[in-house]
């Protein structure tokens, strides 16, 4: 590499085209992509699902797997050309000049081989280290991705670890040999927010100490903006738009970049008076892609005649660094418009108390150990929860993973049955009347929407079988036909065509089932529904269309609308009260603005500061939270929180470790279950600042 | 670990005394001992005869409690006859009902009277496992290393030539049960009169009639390759072809894991890939396979004894069936249950200490 | 007359096997016509694994089909002079009317070798896809609930399962089928229990469907009831007043045994796969909305487990017929001139070294049936996973 000026480009990406071949076609993925990472440069490449970014990275590793192919371009990594190596060299480079982290930690890591080897591994290869040398470096790696215990981790197996500890150690893997280029396919997607504000600030720490250029391919237009200095859109396999950061995100100059802002719920969005704007129509599949411009169908701004006449070519803006765009009309459009006038709807008035728990407790004993015979232990999954929840209200239910929201859910709707408290839903005590035993009536009038779209229809009954099955169990319609009819008008409302009655779910994107769902679940009419996490595997324009749906239908049957989530950001915007949880316990509730506002809970302030925020103007507090979200089997005595928790030195006496603490009501109904004294909550600041326009 | 152990022993104990107790009421139903009695009588008795012969030689009591006494559990019968003469359970050899122990079963090393051999069972059991177990060795050295290699070849790159054609001689050879692959290797090289042994012999390439030896009676006194390698093989290819399918799927699954290819972006070469990284996660699966397999091998060297005229357990079992051999048929059970019962168990920890992620949680 | 030379025995046989190869011609020009609009049946003509397993197959379930057409003399006639003839022998006494030649030649007792394959094809494939499919029965309604409730249902059902299966089926068979055990009157036993899960099946089936709407369910559930009961007396007690059905003690005792030995073989297969079905959103979703677990598990789960349920439908066709070959070579159950696979290689066996061809070809003829049968199982695989 000795013929390698470090003024250059590191990573320069040319004309790059990319196909996966079948045996009936060729499906072209990537087309005329380029891009350029100069030395200690954080590249972001963003895009929806199936837009080619991960196809990029993987290209630029040239592992495309037997079917893809690279059909046009040149890759060039410190002036060599990555398509023309051969397998010898491009072995010589992986893992020593360029590195890769991926987004599954346990997936990659080999479950088999102790965590040392895997990493002493590397320099052994590509330095030809000794082994005990390899490990001594492993070992001080494993330090300085700022795990406890290297020695004890270096022994482990990969599953003994937590997934933000194995996601250090894929870090710490790529880092051995010290590369010159670091590839993160979305590195975070798969962790909790709050550990995934620790992983982004230690990629972002290592970058600078290192002097790593890194690719940094995400979903997340916030994280994004934390992390990376240049960014680049993808559009269904094309870069629509690319440059610096803070330009692409003030002064965007392609539709595609603009509608994507516009659809994600940014401080300052309010379903009533600033609702979204979801992209309409849908991705175009790969073998189906318009004439011209890709967004072409999708842009407010298409032009018939021009912008499906021939390809677009890339086109620089003048007098900004490096910014450039793949839109024809980008110097005719007035991107200072505010976006469509959207109806503003009314408020919906909060009605009476439809659902009432009380200090409800949900324990469970799981005997330990995988060979049985263990010790028999209690978890307790949810612990003395008590809440009102009104006709036409949306209640948030905001946590990370193991904080006892799912089990929540299933004692609501009756697939488990609670251990104590009770459950009051229109003035009929469920909480011990498991789903079978209620009656057609009251089981339709609570109704559950599921997480992930793939999995929430049966792929093999039709889509209109399944609504007609739902009218069928909670006793609709008279006949056949009058179910038929019901079915149609139920596809109608979540805004499907009728067609799609004879379709397979497999046929749907993910959107549309999701819709399906939403449709199944007010067939009987449901009065209140549980959404748990119903947009957080769709991607970001679909997000805004689904959300809206789900409000729509709300208001317009006054549904009391339970939504479970861990994106503060969707819940700040929709939800009129938000609950937020931790290890089975309420520690914070009130209306949005009392939560989204201090005082705080600690919890609440470290995972608002935690959720990355896709707009340059809003300033953030950095408080990243020490270490994992202890195991439900084994929460720390005292506050749940107190392992973690930054403001613990305030109260006196050690309080924390060992008392629960109690349930503190300010005003407006405002509850924080924190020793803090309300002298120091009302010291607290906001995390969140909007800077003036 | 240890209660895993424990717990599973104590399963083990629980299906074998279920099992043993279901071929001992099988092996003593009615028309089985009526046929007993008239082979060890006479052929000419009446009912009542039989039933008082049965009743005379202590199969007139429930079920339970002989089974009881076969075992070793309960006290052995002992009758005083008419014309005053006792005879018992445990009254062999002279002993009378003073010296004689009170328990003599299974548990006390009493296997019973072989009807058809006219020995002592466990005499003719020990001599016929002996056979088996050379057999055995032979088939697991053959096939084990045969079938691992064969998967882990085609497994290592889906789709590839070599990967088509192992495929299809693993698929061919699971489809050839012992009877017809035993028939089909006699035909082909140690028949005179067809397949490849007259060709040879007419060129004077082999001293005999035939290439390989179509009987393996000669290899109880001397193992040689002409004498066994046709029982062998018969036995080893069905299982080549299982195990090495299971081997390939295996190794296919694990070749597509991201761990996988986190390493070959690590720069690791695809044999190290390979075998650093893979085989030992390809290989759990197929250990649990291999040690299943017991059963059907068992399948296979019952035919194969039989079809080469191997004088082993198969054999001895078949002989033991056939001819209404009780004591016999029951201890061959109890060999057979016993080897597939441990044969399971060691596969079960096998699984748990080969997979670090159940060992260590 | 002369004896045949071999391609010209060989040209003779497949012109008696002139009505088999018709149907297969028709068979595949049809369904590759139609292959768009078949499904996974239609998908596995773009596999040739697939296809060349279907093709042996089908040869072999139109040879069973068109036996009595096929066959050149009855296979259980004994001709004078004919005893190990060799392939291609002429008659020694040529009869008028009659074939001349004995094409794959002829047995220990001076049967025709040809005849004997063909119609042993019938014997094979009348009892191996019913025992197999009466197997599955069994083993899905048991394996369904012990894979969705767990817990004591799952032990217990678990433990049976384990306990079969730890028997070595050499050694079930030499137990379970015996004249003595005919004596007994156990075989009827076994069917009374095994044969009763299909009838169970289809109510529970129809039930779960149509609970919401009971004029339906109740014709639904009461033609099953009403055939099932009628099949169960004729097939179990022989007591079909009509005759329809009815089977001979022996086959009833085959039968039943294989059907006994292939069970918890199907059990272990449903509840793994619906431990894994059952945690996905649809079936929580299915729990939500009220369902009964039968409901859930036969039309939410089941249909949705069909894939591996087919392939292994396949194999377990092809390790019956393994067996059945395998009662047939130790003489177990079946009639001692019965024409089936394994008893007559058996038959031949005796005289291998000298004589192999009585042996080799139904040794030859039921590789070629399991083999089909697992290349068809490969190709379905194959095809049902690209998905």
């Amino acid at each position: 590499m000795a013929d390698w000026d470090p003024s250059k480009p590191i990573l320069e990406i040319e004309n790059l085209s990319i196909s996966f071949f079948t045996r009936l076609r060729e499906i072209p993925a990537v087309m005329d992509f380029s891009c350029t990472v100069m030395p200690g440069e954080a590249m972001g490449l963003v895009g929806e699902s199936g837009c080619g970014k991960s196809t990029v990275a993987l290209a630029v590793m040239r592992d495309l797997g037997k079917t893809g192919r690279i059909t046009g371009g040149a890759i060039r990594f410190k002036g060599r050309d990555l398509t023309t190596m051969s397998e010898e060299e491009l072995r010589k480079l992986r893992g020593s000049e360029i590195a890769m982290i991926y987004q599954e930690p346990m997936a990659s890591l080999n479950p088999a081989m102790k965590i040392g080897a895997q990493l002493a591994e590397v320099p052994m290869i590509h330095q030809g280290m000794a082994k005990a040398q390899a490990w001594a470096l492993a070992r001080q790696i494993v330090a300085d991705v700022r795990l406890p215990d290297p020695d004890r981790i270096l022994q482990a197996y990969p599953h003994q670890l937590s997934g933000g500890q194995q996601q250090r150690i894929v870090i710490a893997m790529a880092l051995m040999a010290k590369p010159a280029l670091l590839i993160l396919d979305e590195p975070t997607t798969a962790l909790d927010v709050t550990v995934e504000a620790g992983i982004v600030d230690l990629v972002k720490d290592l970058g600078h100490k290192y002097g790593t250029s890194m690719l940094f391919i995400s979903h997340n237009l916030g994280l994004v903006l934390d992390v990376c200095d240049r960014i680049c859109v993808m559009y269904s396999g094309e870069a629509v738009e690319t440059g610096n950061v803070a330009q692409v995100f003030t002064e965007m100059r392609h539709p595609y970049t603009q509608a994507l802002f516009r659809s994600i719920p940014l401080p300052g969005a309010d379903k009533n008076a600033r609702p979204l704007v979801s992209i309409p129509g849908n991705f175009p599949l790969p073998h189906e892609r318009p004439p011209g411009c890709n967004f072409g169908p999708r842009c407010d701004y298409f032009e018939k005649g021009r912008c499906d006449a021939h390809e677009i070519a890339m086109e620089p803006v003048p007098g900004t660094d490096r910014h450039a765009t793949r839109c024809l009309k980008w110097d005719e459009i007035d991107w200072s418009a505010p976006p469509r006038a959207q109806k503003i709807r009314e408020k919906a008035p909060m009605g009476k108390v439809v659902l009432k728990m009380e200090d409800l407790q949900k324990y469970y004993s799981v005997s330990t150990g995988a060979f049985g015979g263990g010790v028999t232990k209690v978890v307790k999954a949810n612990e003395t929860l008590s809440f009102e929840a009104h006709e036409g209200e949306t209640l948030a239910i905001v946590g990370e993973s193991g904080c006892g929201k799912s089990t929540f859910a299933k004692v609501l709707m009756g697939l488990e049955t609670a251990t104590a408290g009770s459950i009051m839903l229109f003035d009929e005590n469920v909480q011990s009347t498991p789903i079978q035993k209620r009656g057609a009536d009251t089981v339709s009038k609570v109704q559950m929407v599921f997480q992930n779209p793939f999995d929430t229809l049966n792929p093999s009954m039709t889509v209109g079988r399944q609504i007609i099955r739902a009218l069928e169990i909670f006793g609709k319609g008279d006949s056949d036909a009058d179910r038929k009819r019901m079915m149609l008008d139920l596809l109608d409302l979540v805004k499907l065509p009728r067609a799609f009655a004879d379709r397979m779910p497999r046929q749907l994107s993910g959107g549309q089932k999701q819709r399906v769902g939403i449709a199944r679940a007010f067939a009987g009419g449901a009065k209140v529904v549980v959404a748990d996490e119903p947009v957080s595997a769709l991607d970001v324009s679909v997000q805004a269309a689904v959300t809206d749906l789900l409000m729509d239908i709300q208001r317009e049957n006054k549904t009391t609308l339970l939504f479970i989530s861990h994106d503060l950001s969707i819940v700040r915007y929709l939800s009129d009260r938000v609950m937020v949880m931790y290890l089975g316990h309420v520690v914070e509730m009130g209306t949005t603005d009392q939560v989204f506002a201090p005082p705080y809970h600690p919890y609440t302030e470290a995972l608002l500061s935690a959720v990355p925020i896709a707009d340059p103007h809003v300033t953030r507090k950095r408080i990243v939270l020490e270490g994992d979200i202890p195991s439900a089997m084994n929460p720390p005595p005292g506050c749940p929180f107190q392992t973690r928790c930054r403001w613990k030195s305030h109260v006196p006496g050690g309080l924390c470790e060992r008392e629960m603490p109690p349930v503190q009501k300010l005003a407006g109904g405002h509850q924080i279950k924190c020793h803090l004294s309300a002298e120091e909550l009302a010291s607290m600041e906001p995390v969140i600042k909007i800077a003036a326009e | 670990m240890l209660s895993f152990v424990l717990r599973r022993i104590g399963v083990m104990i629980l299906t074998a005394l279920v099992l043993t107790f279901l071929v001992f009421s099988l092996t003593n139903l009615p028309p089985n001992l009526e046929k007993l009695a008239k082979s060890e009588a006479s052929a000419r008795m009446t009912d009542d005869q039989v039933d008082s012969w049965l009743a005379g030689n202590g199969f007139g009591r429930p079920m339970l409690i002989r089974y009881g006494e076969w075992l070793g559990v309960a006290p052995g019968w002992v009758i005083t006859a008419e014309d005053g003469t006792t005879r018992g359970r445990c009254l062999t050899q002279g002993l009378t009902v003073e010296t004689a122990p009170r328990f003599c079963g299974l548990l006390q090393g009493n296997w019973g009277w072989s009807t058809v051999f006219k020995q002592p069972v466990d005499q003719v059991l020990g001599r016929s496992l002996g056979h088996t177990s050379w057999l055995m060795l032979w088939v697991m050295i053959v096939m084990v290393p045969t079938a691992l290699i064969l998967g882990v070849l085609s497994g290592m790159r889906e789709g590839s030539r070599t990967d088509r054609v192992l495929s299809t001689f693993a698929i061919a050879s699971t489809a050839t049960p012992e009877y017809v692959s035993g028939v089909i290797f006699i035909a082909l090289f140690a028949s005179a009169t067809a397949g490849i042994s007259p060709l040879l012999a007419e060129m004077g390439w082999i001293s005999g009639k035939t290439l390989f030896q179509g009987t393996a009676t000669s290899a109880m006194d001397k193992i040689t390759f002409w004498n066994f390698a046709l029982p062998v093989l018969t036995i080893a290819l069905y299982g080549i072809g299982y195990i090495a399918r299971m081997t390939r799927a295996s190794m296919t699954e694990v070749m597509t894991q991201q761990y996988i290819r986190t390493a070959r972006l690590k720069g690791v070469s695809f044999r190290n890939v390979v075998m650093k990284h893979a085989l030992r996660n390809a290989l759990i699966a197929p250990f649990t396979v291999i040690m299943l397999q017991f059963p059907w091998l068992l399948n296979g060297v019952v035919i194969v004894e039989t079809l080469f005229n191997y004088k082993g357990f198969g054999w001895t079992l078949v002989q033991a069936a056939g001819n209404n051999d009780i004591q016999l048929l029951l201890a061959c059970s109890v060999v057979a249950v016993f080897v597939v019962l441990v044969t399971q168990l060691i596969s079960d920890i096998g699984y748990v200490f080969l997979n670090p992620r159940i060992r260590l949680s | 007359m002369d004896p045949l030379s071999w391609p010209a025995l060989l040209g003779h046989a497949a012109w008696r096997l002139l009505p088999v190869w018709i149907a297969l011609a028709a068979t595949f020009a049809l369904s590759i016509g139609f292959k768009r609009r078949l499904g996974l049946y239609g998908r596995l003509f773009e596999s040739n694994v697939g296809m060349i397993g279907l093709g042996i197959v089908l040869f072999w379930v139109f040879t069973a089909i068109f036996a009595t057409q096929i066959i050149t003399f009855d296979p259980l006639a004994q001709l004078s002079g004919m005893k190990n003839a060799l392939p291609g022998s002429p008659l020694k006494t040529p009869v008028e009317g009659a074939y001349s030649h004995y094409l794959f030649g002829g047995d220990s007792l001076a049967r025709d070798v040809f005849s004997r394959m063909v119609m042993g094809a019938r014997e094979v494939l009348k009892i191996a896809p019913a025992a197999t499919l009466f197997a599955f029965m069994v083993g899905v309604t048991l394996g369904l609930p012990a894979g969705y409730f767990g817990g004591k249902l799952d032990t217990s059902l678990s433990f049976l399962a384990n306990l079969v299966l730890a028997f070595p089926v050499i050694l079930l068979f030499y137990l379970l089928v015996t004249p003595e055990i005919v004596q007994t009157g156990l075989p009827m036993y076994f069917a009374a229990v095994l044969f009763l899960f299909p009838i169970l099946f289809f109510a529970i089936l129809f039930n779960a469907r149509y609970k919401t709407d009971p004029p339906r369910r109740n014709l639904y559930v009461g033609l099953t009831l009403a055939l099932g009961l009628w099949a169960y007396a004729g097939l179990a007690f022989n007591a079909d007043p009509t005759g329809i059905f009815a089977m001979s003690p022996n086959l009833l005792n085959v039968f039943v045994s294989v059907v006994f030995v292939n069970s918890p073989g199907v059990f272990r297969i449903v509840r793994g796969l619906v431990m894994d079905i059952k945690a996905r959103d649809y079936v929580a979703a299915g729990q939500t909305r009220g369902e009964s677990p039968w409901y859930i598990m036969l039309w939410e789960i089941l249909p949705n487990a069909r894939g591996p349920l087919i392939v292994d439908f396949c194999l377990r066709i092809g390790y019956t017929t393994i067996l059945l070959g395998t009662l047939g070579f130790f003489g177990l159950g079946v009639s001692p001139e019965s024409p089936d696979w394994g008893s007559t290689i058996d038959d031949g066996r005796k005289l291998l070294a000298i004589f192999p061809h009585p042996a080799l070809v139904p040794a030859i003829a039921l590789m070629s049936l399991v083999l089909g049968l697992n290349l068809l199982a490969d190709g379905l695989r194959e095809e049902s996973l690209k998905d």
